[in-house]
């Protein structure tokens, strides 16, 4: 009762976000409409950020305490990062297309999410290649720890040397700011999408959990 | 004072270990030179293309170069089942790690710099004038792939598919040495070399965040 009441709620969000996207927030004077997914591509990059940095924090927990639980976190916040990045990546291509006039820019920002994707898929791919949990938990929450360290010198160093294409129109350098109306759409946009990122978090923590009990059932079963 | 001498007791161990067979040296340098030559058929090398492509190429080589020969150096623990006993002769388990990154940043640099006149030649660069800075770059950039490839081989060697396992894991964490290593060597084999100060600092950022975070968690890397 209680998943379906947040579900209700999560979608009564993401609903009136989309409305405040397309009816309440004004069109860009240089834009047009194209511009509205805006607010699905950048909540969707907080959104992941958000994502993993609770992976993060995870694995540290992990290490320290030795917990499943960590574990458990880890893993599901790694796979709904991923899920709100791939987003990004899909909708960055569809908006850049018609603004800059190609599909991809090897500009900072976007090379460092497709890095930082391509790191969690490794964290992913490193679990499914160890056997036994409580080692699978401690290497690829160390693994994550390394990775994450990484993210800030992924992105200063493309940030630094990679970017000779013009900077992104909207969210560019200081200075080329948001209108304030379009700035509250999109946190609200933001707010929407963190519940549905608690909401994905939750049932892939409950999966692991169950995933985690049925490991044992089955090896006392090996066992006996 | 103990980390120190330990470390100088592994890291003579694994001197003595590669040049009684000198097996990783002489694999990495053909490798690489294999890398070179297969690169120069993919485009036309003249001198102001490879005076821009060629210092990325080169350190391309080095990283992919660097994924295979770091791949046997906890491996080769695990085999032989010394790793127990390694961990048993120190006091603290950083200076297995101390040791063999020591060692790996001395392969690589070696390799390079051995290999460093054949890539002069083969691409028509002038690297006599600026080498002190070069070794310097190759220096802080071998250190760098070294402390990150050492702490993650002692994960893939815990895991199945472990060959393929390293590079996935490695490469995308080591971009930003490979930005940074690339964007100085350029400047310094551009037509008027000049020092990229802000890229060797950063190299050195690298490192010392790496090295910190290698110090506190390398212990449970290594946990039985």
């Amino acid at each position: 009762m209680k998943n379906i009441l947040a579900a209700i709620v999560v979608l009564l969000l993401l609903g009136a976000a989309a409305y405040a996207a397309f009816f309440v927030a004004p069109t860009d004077v240089k834009q047009g409409l194209i511009y509205r997914i805006l607010y699905l591509h950048v909540a969707s990059a907080w959104t992941g950020l958000t994502s993993f940095f609770l992976c993060f924090v995870a694995n540290l927990l992990y290490v320290w305490r030795r917990q499943p639980k960590w574990d458990w976190l880890g893993v599901s916040a790694a796979e709904t990062g991923l899920a709100f990045t791939t987003v990004v990546l899909v909708t960055g291509p569809i908006w850049a297309h018609p603004v800059w006039g190609i599909w991809w820019t090897w500009d900072a920002r976007l090379t460092s999410t497709f890095v930082l994707w391509l790191l969690y898929v490794s964290y992913l791919v490193l679990r499914t290649l160890i056997e036994e949990p409580d080692r699978r938990g401690l290497l690829s929450a160390l693994f994550g720890i390394f990775a994450f360290i990484d993210v800030p010198l992924v992105f200063g160093s493309i940030r630094w040397w990679r970017t000779q294409h013009p900077q992104p129109v909207i969210m560019g350098e200081p200075g080329s700011g948001l209108d304030p109306l379009m700035l509250r759409v999109l946190l609200f946009s933001w707010l929407a999408m963190l519940g549905l990122m608690t909401l994905l978090l939750r049932q892939r923590y409950r999966l692991e959990a169950m995933r985690g009990d049925l490991e044992i059932i089955q090896r006392e079963l090996e066992a006996a | 004072m103990s980390l120190f001498s330990n470390t100088t007791a592994l890291l003579g161990k694994e001197l003595r270990t590669e040049f009684r067979s000198r097996e990783l040296l002489t694999t990495t340098i053909v490798f690489i030179l294999i890398v070179l030559v297969l690169f120069s058929f993919t485009f036309d090398p003249t001198s102001d293309e490879s005076r821009r492509f060629g210092p990325g190429l080169l350190w391309l080589a080095f990283l992919f170069a660097a994924s295979l020969m770091l791949q046997p150096c906890f491996l080769r623990e695990q085999t032989n089942d010394t790793l127990d006993a390694l961990r048993l002769s120190v006091a603290d388990p950083f200076a297995i790690f101390l040791a063999k990154l020591a060692a790996n940043t001395l392969f690589l640099l070696v390799t390079e710099l051995l290999l460093l006149p054949v890539f002069a030649m083969m691409y028509n660069v002038k690297v006599l004038p600026v080498l002190h800075w070069v070794i310097l770059v190759f220096f802080l950039g071998s250190l760098g792939v070294s402390i990150a490839g050492t702490a993650l081989s002692a994960i893939s060697a815990q895991a199945r598919m472990r060959e393929l396992l390293l590079p996935l894991l490695l490469l995308p964490l080591l971009t930003p040495i490979l930005v940074a290593s690339t964007e100085v060597t350029i400047a310094l084999l551009d037509r008027s070399p000049y020092v990229q100060w802000k890229g060797i600092g950063f190299l050195g950022v690298f490192d010392v965040v790496f090295l910190t975070t290698l110090w506190l968690f390398g212990e449970y890397l290594l946990e039985e």
